[in-house]
């Protein structure tokens, strides 16, 4: 179906403009805060300002007779729970026995103005009776022990903060093992144990969630909403509200940045549906800026351990990789989360036998979830900065280390995810050479110092979120007899350009220009299903849905071509808006004319295209998480500047080499890079979503001054460069950009600070005070092993976490690697325990 | 976004206007001038002014007069940030005073935010400079609404953070202010408009008084620099400033008199008069620098409650000083 397309192309390749492009320039895109509607009422929510506690009363009297207040709603009225993964459907679209962390929603109004609502909602009393709360991962995981639900006696049962999940506060728990890693480790000539700490940060989108619900004449709702994924928001609308999901249309408005956290179906959507529902008005509510970070699904916090035994080459014969997550008040993608802890760790470098063990605890903290690289930055950051340490201890320079143990392109990792092509190599090289990485490893100054990291994503999720066979995305193409050609798809354009994608390859296709194309887009009533703006899935998988639409189409068009001009097959062509013979391009017609001959032979002209990725080799339990059609990858070098008097690092300049296989449009693929490297420096120099766990568990400054987030003056220069490797799974050889370049930014970042001062940093971000902290300090023992015999060695002057919480970890999913001649199938546990 | 409170707005074109209209109001009065201080927190309902007095319409506010060169400069205090960095006389004759408004917040907001704001600039703290909502979380704090100081939970004091940039500056050169009531107006050095009682009363402006003028001192043998510590290059408040003027004798590099003064660790601006001591009757040299930065660090104390680990800021003190005190070794170019 999609396949690598050998010919020449016209716009495939090109950097066109984006065809929202002078919309958004003029200031004319319509976000969802934009809209009004005529007899509108605006929408506040009351949220909960303590963090965790049993909700004793809620009174809305005087906030109901206040003038101009039409509705008041509290979570008795929807008591449906819902979530993005069918796992966790633990959320209300408001809380009705029980809040869980400072912010979540408990109640809401619809009035006249904005200010009337807003003085209605402080009007609301709630009483509460306090319960105690959980701010960390070592809290989380010595809290309560019970498993069963509240109200069983045991007092501390009613301290869960959800009652389903493991046992206690505890969510997930995972424990993968392929292979046999203490084989491995006997087999290493080097044996290395790390611990590190990832904290958490948020998106920090441009535009504020914004949602507006209207019911029209018979009894339809509409909700327009900033939403990353319109069909889940309609899955769970029509179970929230208990409507058949034929009577909800949801249209997902230009999201002004979504990075992940537009990608959960939301409270404050559920409820401006409810009062446009109670109300019969239409409804808008938009967020504040402290209700995004309330709303937050970003990163998650992750402390990790890794213990990893390499040859002397720096062969990597077993790695056992441990993550503790700080999931935050609700389940969100957090079970996805926590496996994409422990998935892409294979993807890079060949390891003979890999362990993973991951646990998610609940905090009364505002949710975590996916955010740009979804749970993969945080292992990647691990990974790269040990591999680092590693090399320095056996002699072995950053570069050969990475490059002589890369992954093969077509081969099976050991968990069994299936690498088509790669162009890791041709990353490394390209970054290597373009900075002088070689002349100035170890030979800078010092306090300046440059590093090396690599990293891999996805393109696109191999299986959807909630259970099913059916196709991720689906094109209607509608060709018209002016000339005119419709693109629709259920995919939404976050700005990462997925409208212009859709336009660009039909256009290409099509041999019109992509600009008299009409793109319509994640809108439930009229376009077909797209799962989603994650996972970075939308350009492979609609690219691929488009292409097929659009070669269908063609095919019509040429049918009918050829019939009237006798002109082969073979020799048609599409450019220029014309359709021609090559041998006699001047003797062709104009497209119009040829939808005209296809029409009048066909009827009207609509194709239709979809897109199902390949099934995946895994079959174990958990395997769900990590296969993809393809796999994009990505090496950074970056040169840094650390004042060692203040500790204060400055990163000047990342160069970056990115494998996108093929760019549709390298303008927008380089905007991905760079974007990419702006967050991931963020998230490396100073993002933190931090809470004061003494003081209620509030957010320690949710706003935009003080959620320091880099300005223009901290971006540093970035060189960046395409690997064009066309992997055959993509449209035209595609695969993803929009997450896969952040992922080698932070360990980058941490290894040129050790090569520019000799200290390292194993914790993000990667502030001046630890670095300050980790010059001033002694410096450690650690021991590393040498065939079972341990060394002491001084290790470098650190600053980072030095041990994780003990926790009794279940016996793993065993799973032979493929070159054990496993079958992707896990062991039997009995067979395993027989064994032993 | 959040929503401003209601408020009755005038827009007086005289000074005498203006206080006349504050006396009307009395505490339910607040003068306005860029906005970028009180409307912010107005809207997380920090002040809730009834009547807000609007300055900007006043001209006689936004003048900059006087010859540097023998009375010194006078600076209406509405003139804004802008005109301030761009203003020739003061770019030439007060290059400090140019750079600290420069380093304040970003070039939109210094277009907008007045050299008198900025000089009272309400104290800052990461458990005040949050809205209603959050505040509430937290049961309030001593400074708004509640009867706990949650950066020192023992202290019966405020301990809200002096964030401006101009006022270690202008403390350092030693300006005046003038304030006009209903009932008069008076001149006061710089250094006595502000109190050492904490960061609720940081001032002794009275309520009804107006801020109308700022008096540079004339040009003579004294050089100035100001230091910033801040999380990035623009936006962000200082979490340490330290603002340095030396005067030096008549015909050599000693130094005569020195005026040290730390911003942004405390409720006030802080001279430092140990380490001004260390510098007089010697030219600027390393030991004496030395020795000035390590007495300034001794005395800073900051708090919890701003951006940057508390610690950490402490310990930049003495990177700070040795900067700030270096940059006078020689005259800036500009």
């Amino acid at each position: 179906m999609s396949k690598t397309n050998p010919k020449p192309t016209r716009v495939v390749g090109k950097p066109y403009r984006k065809v929202d492009a002078a919309a958004k320039v003029m200031g004319l895109t319509k976000f969802a805060d934009d809209l009004v509607r005529p007899r509108m009422l605006y929408c506040k929510i009351l949220r909960s300002p303590v963090p965790h506690a049993l909700i004793k009363k809620i009174e809305t009297s005087q906030a109901e007779k206040l003038a101009g207040v039409v509705a008041v709603l509290t979570g008795q009225l929807l008591p449906i729970a819902y979530g993005i993964l069918p796992v966790s459907e633990d959320e209300h679209a408001l809380c009705i026995d029980k809040v869980r962390f400072v912010g979540d929603p408990v109640a809401a109004v619809a009035a006249l103005d904005e200010d009337t609502a807003f003085e209605a909602m402080n009007a609301i009393e709630v009483e509460y009776e306090p319960l105690p709360s959980f701010s960390s991962i070592p809290e989380s995981l010595s809290g309560p022990k019970s498993k069963g639900p509240a109200g069983n006696g045991d007092e501390s049962e009613s301290w869960r903060i959800h009652t389903y999940g493991e046992s206690g506060n505890i969510h997930k728990v995972v424990a993968l093992e392929f292979g046999d890693v203490e084989a491995g480790f006997r087999e290493a000539d080097r044996v290395r144990e790390d611990v590190f700490f990832y904290e958490g940060s948020t998106h920090l989108p441009m535009e504020q969630h914004a949602a507006l619900a209207e019911v029209d004449g018979d009894g339809k709702l509409c909700l327009w909403s900033s939403t990353q994924t319109p069909h889940y928001v309609h899955r769970a609308l029509a179970k929230v509200l208990e409507m058949p999901g034929s009577r909800i249309r949801v249209i997902a408005t230009p999201n002004g940045g979504g990075f992940g956290g537009k990608s959960d179906p939301f409270q404050h959507e559920m409820i401006v549906a409810k009062l446009a529902l109670m109300t019969g008005r239409p409804v808008k509510v938009t967020l504040t800026r402290e209700e995004v970070f309330y709303a937050h699904r970003g990163r998650h916090p992750v402390l990790m351990w890794v213990k990893t035994g390499v040859k002397k080459d720096g062969a990597i014969t077993a790695m056992h990789f441990r993550t503790f997550l700080d999931g935050g008040a609700y389940g969100s993608y957090g079970v996805a989360s926590t496996y994409y802890t422990g998935a892409l760790q294979t993807v890079t470098y060949p390891i003979a036998n890999y362990k993973f063990e991951g646990v998610r605890v609940f905090t009364n903290k505002p949710p975590c979830g996916p955010k740009r690289g979804h749970g993969t930055p945080q292992p990647r950051f691990a990974l790269e900065v040990q591999l680092d340490k590693i090399a320095a201890e056996l002699g072995i320079d950053p570069v050969t280390i990475r490059r002589d143990h890369l992954i093969q392109p077509n081969s099976l990792t050991a968990n069994y995810l299936r690498v088509g092509s790669t162009g890791l190599a041709a990353c490394i090289d390209k970054v290597v050479e373009a900075s002088g990485f070689k002349k100035k490893f170890g030979k800078l100054p010092y306090g300046q110092g440059v590093g090396l990291a690599c990293g891999s994503y996805l393109s696109g999720a191999g299986l959807p979120i909630y259970w099913n066979n059916m196709p991720h995305t689906g094109v209607q193409l509608r060709l018209d007899r002016q000339g005119g050609v419709c693109v629709m798809c259920g995919s939404i354009d976050i700005g990462q350009g997925s409208d212009s994608i859709l336009a660009y390859i039909v256009a290409e296709v099509l041999g019109i220009d992509p600009f008299d194309i009409r793109v319509l887009t994640a809108d439930t009533d009229l376009t077909p299903v797209d799962l989603g703006s994650y996972s970075s899935r939308v350009t492979l998988m609609s690219g691929n849905a488009a292409l097929q639409a659009a070669e269908r189409a063609r095919d019509l068009l040429v049918q009918a071509f050829t019939e009237k001009y006798g002109v082969p097959v073979s020799r048609v062509a599409f450019a220029d808006g014309r359709v021609f013979d090559v041998e006699k391009p001047e003797a062709g017609i104009s497209f119009a004319q040829a939808v005209q001959l296809a029409e009048t032979k066909f009827g009207t002209i609509g194709t239709v295209g979809s897109y199902t990725p390949p099934v995946s080799h895994g079959k174990y339990k958990g395997a769900g998480v990590g296969p993809s059609p393809a796999y994009s990858y990505t090496a950074a070098v970056a040169e840094v500047q650390v004042d060692p008097q203040t500790g204060i690092v400055r990163v000047d300049r990342i160069w970056i080499a990115h494998d996108v296989g093929k760019s549709i449009n390298p303008a927008l693929v380089m905007g991905q890079v760079e974007g990419s490297v702006y967050m991931g420096l963020g998230e490396a120099l100073m993002e933190e979503m931090s809470y004061r766990g003494n003081r209620n568990t509030v957010h320690k400054f949710p706003s935009l001054l003080e959620y320091k987030s880099p300005t223009t003056l901290e971006m540093c220069d970035v060189k960046t460069f395409l690997i064009e490797d066309p992997d055959p799974q993509g449209p035209f050889g595609a695969k993803e950009v929009g997450q896969g370049p952040l992922l080698p930014v932070p360990p980058v970042i941490a290894n040129a600070v050790y090569d520019a001062v000799g200290v390292r940093i194993d914790e993000i971000p990667i502030t001046p005070d630890k670095v300050l902290a980790a010059l001033r300090s002694k410096g450690e023992e650690h021991s590393p092993q040498e065939a079972g015999v341990t060394l002491g060695t001084r290790e470098p002057h650190r600053y980072g976490p030095h041990t994780i919480p003990s926790f009794d970890w279940p016996d793993p999913v065993r799973v032979r690697t493929p070159w054990e001649g496993g079958d992707g199938k896990e062991l039997l546990r009995e067979a395993v325990h027989a064994k032993e | 976004m959040m929503r401003l409170p209601k408020f009755e707005y005038f827009a007086p074109t005289t000074i005498s206007t203006a206080v006349k209209l504050m006396g009307g109001a009395g505490m339910d009065g607040q003068f306005v001038a860029g906005g970028t201080d009180l409307y912010p927190n107005m809207k997380r309902r920090q002040q809730t002014p009834r009547v807000v007095i609007g300055l900007e319409g006043i001209a006689a506010l936004k003048r900059i007069s006087g010859d540097p060169l023998s009375a010194g400069l006078t600076i209406g205090a509405a003139v804004t940030l802008t005109e301030l960095i761009e203003n020739r006389k003061v770019r030439k004759y007060y290059p400090v005073v140019a750079e600290a408004a420069r380093l304040i917040s970003t070039p939109l907001l210094q277009n907008m935010g007045t050299i008198g704001g900025n000089l009272l600039l309400d104290t800052r703290c990461n458990y005040y400079d949050q809205n209603y909502e959050w505040r509430r979380g937290i049961h309030f704090c001593l400074k708004k609404d509640g009867d706990t100081c949650w950066v020192a939970p023992g202290s019966k004091i405020c301990w809200a953070v002096q964030s401006s940039d101009e006022v270690p500056v202008m403390i350092a050169l030693g300006a005046g202010v003038k304030l006009v009531s209903a009932k008069g107006e008076r001149t006061i050095p710089v250094a006595e408009l502000y109190t050492e009682f904490d960061g609720i009363r940081y001032h002794t402006k009275e309520h009804g008084e107006l801020l109308t003028e700022i008096i540079l001192p004339p040009t003579g043998h004294w050089r100035a620099s100001y230091r910033k510590l801040r999380r990035r290059g623009s936006f962000d408040f200082p979490v340490l400033g330290v603002a340095a003027c030396v005067w030096f004798e008549a015909d050599d590099e000693t130094v005569r008199e020195a005026r040290l003064v730390l911003g942004a660790i405390a409720p006030h601006a802080m001279r430092v008069p140990e380490a001004e001591g260390m510098l007089v009757g010697r030219p600027l040299d390393d030991a004496s620098i030395h020795a000035a930065a390590t007495a300034a660090h001794a005395i800073a104390k900051p708090l919890d409650n701003t951006d940057f680990l508390m610690y950490w800021r402490k310990e930049m003190v003495r990177p700070f000083v040795e900067a700030a005190l270096k940059d006078l070794r020689h005259p800036r170019k500009s």
